[in-house]
């Protein structure tokens, strides 16, 4: 069974939001809406100063606060791959898992239900890869299986530095930085 | 320095968090008041006050019924799928405190009922005649009655427990995630509870209870106020920044004068001067109660939304 998760070089990433238009292409997202976003971090003290260009996205987290709040269990966890999805036709639209998600990750569509990035899971079944991914045109995104030590995220997340973001709400978030 | 910068622009998302409106807050008021009335109607039927034939137990839970429907209504206005609300009802999600409390609440009903069966109200009899009958049926067994009022002791200190944990159950937020919020609700809810029948009640002995009842929630309230900010103090950076929004952030004005100073500390001091006799009671201490404890879930699900974790990567 797969873990999937996504390794983003933050080295490479120039904030271009061709992986935000790919997802909103790919699916529907409404305007005015983000599954998917940049962000750019500066940080340090004059002179030595650094900033970290990168996109973000729902983690797809192991320990998954905003499924164990879900009341009617919309919040899941796939089948395949351990990924966090939400069967809109069990959403009430109670808004507790966009509270209990320390990414604020997800929103409310305007149809109602609870929304938020699927790792592009109907293509991930069919052997593709997630839009954002794909479209990435400084090749900085890597999706794959964090359990098979061959795949390419494993080798380069065994080779390079990274982190992940906000370690301390303690939700294994399975999207790693490359630094 | 440390500057994020973001292109999300997610509505109610960012810049903060703002997903709950005013229908959780007064849900959650409702709530604890309902809670802390079945706990007082419930203990006035155990301890055999209710044959008094002035009792308030035989108002309160037919009021208790209209405000937590109130309240059950707020809630289902917050709702953005409005439709599929009946999903909640085709599973129990054990992890889900939103989940224990719809279930806890379809048990709340018929226990409310219950109690509203023991004495229906006069206007209820003529049009449903049968109900004299079955109230007759009660009152003849004093063990059923004992019985209705402890679980409606039960029931109502699971549901005004349940607001609280609804919210401290969400680790994303801080200023929520403390095992004590259940008690400052409860508390809250009792008092408020206790304060509206000190308003309400006819019998001049059970008014004068209620008060003295008030003055001891109330100073409950603010020792578990005090220790859920040293909790808090005592915590992680971000749980530390949560307090700080209520002590001394943008939510202190707020907090101290309308939750502690007309919530709690006044009308404590109106009733004590009360109930030593030095006043005569006034309906003033009681309705700042209420208000304060109104306002105490505003500033909670206000402030809880608007703490959150640092993106602490970088040091």
């Amino acid at each position: 069974m797969p873990r999937y998760g996504m390794v983003i070089d933050t080295r490479k990433c120039v904030g271009c939001s061709d992986c935000v238009v790919a997802c909103k292409t790919e699916n529907n997202v409404p305007i005015g809406y983000n599954r998917d976003w940049i962000v750019t971090e500066s940080f340090g003290k004059f002179p030595d100063i650094n900033m970290e260009i990168r996109t973000e996205r729902c983690n797809h987290c192991t320990e998954t606060p905003c499924v164990s709040c879900c009341p009617t269990g919309a919040s899941h966890i796939h089948d395949v791959g351990g990924v966090v999805l939400v069967d809109h036709n069990k959403c009430i639209g109670c808004k507790a898992c966009v509270e209990a998600c320390p990414y604020d990750a997800r929103f409310i569509h305007p149809d109602g239900y609870a929304d938020k990035c699927t790792f592009c899971i109907h293509r991930v079944e069919k052997g593709e890869n997630p839009a954002c991914v794909d479209v990435c045109p400084t090749y900085c995104m890597y999706f794959g299986d964090l359990d098979d030590p061959n795949s390419e995220v494993s080798k380069l997340l065994n080779s390079r530095k990274y982190h992940v973001l906000i370690p301390d709400a303690g939700t294994k978030p399975n999207i790693f930085y490359l630094v | 320095m440390h500057e994020i910068f973001t292109t999300r622009h997610n509505p109610h998302i960012d810049p903060s968090m703002t997903m709950w409106g005013w229908e959780i807050p007064v849900y959650l008021f409702l709530g604890g008041m309902v809670a802390g009335m079945m706990i007082i109607a419930g203990y006035f039927l155990f301890s055999g006050r209710h044959k008094e034939s002035n009792c308030s137990c035989y108002s309160i839970p037919f009021t208790s019924f209209i405000l937590l429907s109130a309240g059950m209504l707020a809630l289902f206005l917050d709702l953005s799928h409005k439709p599929y609300v009946w999903r909640l009802y085709t599973t129990f999600q054990i992890t889900s405190p939103m989940s224990w409390g719809a279930w806890i609440l379809l048990l709340v009903y018929p226990a409310l009922i219950a109690n509203i069966i023991i004495r229906p109200p006069s206007w209820m009899t003529k049009r449903i005649p049968k109900l004299v009958d079955v109230s007759g049926k009660i009152q003849a067994h004093p063990f059923l009655v004992k019985n209705i009022g402890i679980l409606n002791m039960i029931l109502g200190m699971m549901l005004g427990a349940y607001t609280g944990v609804l919210l401290s159950t969400m680790g994303a937020r801080p200023l929520w995630n403390t095992s004590l919020l259940w008690v400052l609700f409860l508390v809250s809810g009792l008092s408020t509870a206790a304060a509206y029948v000190h308003l309400v009640a006819k019998n001049k002995a059970e008014s004068e209870l209620l008060a003295k009842a008030d003055n001891g929630f109330l100073v409950v309230e603010l020792f578990v106020m005090v220790m859920l900010f040293l909790g808090l103090l005592s915590s992680a950076g971000p749980h530390i920044e949560a307090a700080q929004l209520l002590l001394s952030g943008p939510y202190a004005p707020a907090f101290w004068v309308f939750v502690i100073g007309l919530g709690i500390v006044i009308p404590l001091g109106i009733q004590l001067l009360a109930v030593n006799h030095k006043i005569k009671h006034t309906p003033i201490a009681p309705i700042m109660v209420i208000v304060g404890g109104l306002i105490l879930r505003f500033v909670i699900v206000s402030a809880g939304q608007y703490s959150h974790w640092f993106n602490a990567h970088f040091k």
